[in-house]
């Protein structure tokens, strides 16, 4: 195994790992703060997987969209409805009946996810693209997916002023 | 380039099952709302990664790349909306604990 390759291997174990733990933090934290900040690390482990797979734009979009835009919303939500932020809000689920039945439920969409992973040998690769993903994705949006694309900006027009009408204040 | 365990696609679809399942407890176990939203980013997150994955790996075009666009702007305008529905219900309750809204049953 060459140097390159290592240096591969444990670059995307890293970005794997980084996007696994920072992940249960935040399914298993007591405080949501926490969570809110564990996420952060979560999005930029998934956007450094999303190199790995060749998307470039994608990866820019993601810390763009999800750190910059979503994680902002999601820490203001959490500032402006709690009393006391970075108290514990003791208010996550304490009945260990409700801890058992979500692990339970967890633990069986797992297994059935493994279910349908396992049987079917993925291995075989399909004809694959180039490293020049953004000009592709450029092409196919303004061709076969420029409805979606137009359908979608009204939908975030429509959102904008929806969001801007319920948060306002009475 | 190889990885150490298995193919990339292997790698990617597990840790995408993963973290849908980490979505899963968390969109159960949680009370607070946003602590609800934020494990249903993270089951979007999960499908993105699927998406990408099979893009690149099996299907060979750029169209599942297409999809996580459509998925990244549907779950902004989703997180918008919900936030601005978490800060009305905020106003009204004084809480967000979505344990207690049970309002519509009555």
């Amino acid at each position: 195994m060459t140097a390159g390759q290592i240096l591969f291997n444990v670059v995307f174990y890293f970005f794997a790992l980084l996007t696994i733990l920072s992940a249960s933090v935040v399914a298993f934290s007591r405080n949501i703060l926490h969570s809110a900040f564990a996420l952060l690390f979560t999005f930029w482990g998934v956007a450094g997987l999303y190199i790995f797979s060749d998307a470039q734009f994608l990866a820019a979009a993601q810390v763009l969209i999800y750190v910059g835009g979503i994680l902002v919303l999601i820490l203001f939500a959490i500032m402006l409805t709690h009393r006391n932020p970075r108290e514990d809000s003791g208010q996550e689920s304490n009945q260990s009946s409700s801890v058992i039945l979500a692990s339970g439920i967890t633990v069986l969409v797992y297994i059935a996810l493994l279910a349908v992973y396992l049987p079917v040998n993925w291995s075989g690769k399909a004809a694959s693209y180039g490293t020049m993903t953004t000009e592709m994705l450029g092409t196919a949006l303004t061709r076969n997916y420029l409805i979606p694309f137009e359908a979608v900006s009204m939908l975030l027009l429509a959102a904008l002023l929806g969001a801007a009408y319920l948060a306002r204040r009475k | 380039m190889d990885l150490v365990f298995g193919k990339m696609l292997d790698n990617l679809i597990i840790i995408g099952a993963i973290l849908f399942c980490l979505g899963i407890y968390t969109v159960i176990t949680r009370r607070n709302a946003v602590g609800i939203l934020m494990g249903v980013e993270l089951m979007l997150n999960s499908a993105n990664l699927n998406f990408v994955a099979f893009s690149k790996f099996r299907w060979g075009m750029p169209d599942g790349q297409v999809f996580v666009i459509f998925v990244i702007i549907l779950a902004a305008a989703e997180a918008a909306v919900a936030l601005a529905i978490i800060l009305s219900i905020f106003h009204n309750f004084g809480d967000i604990d979505v344990d207690t809204k049970d309002l519509l049953k009555e």
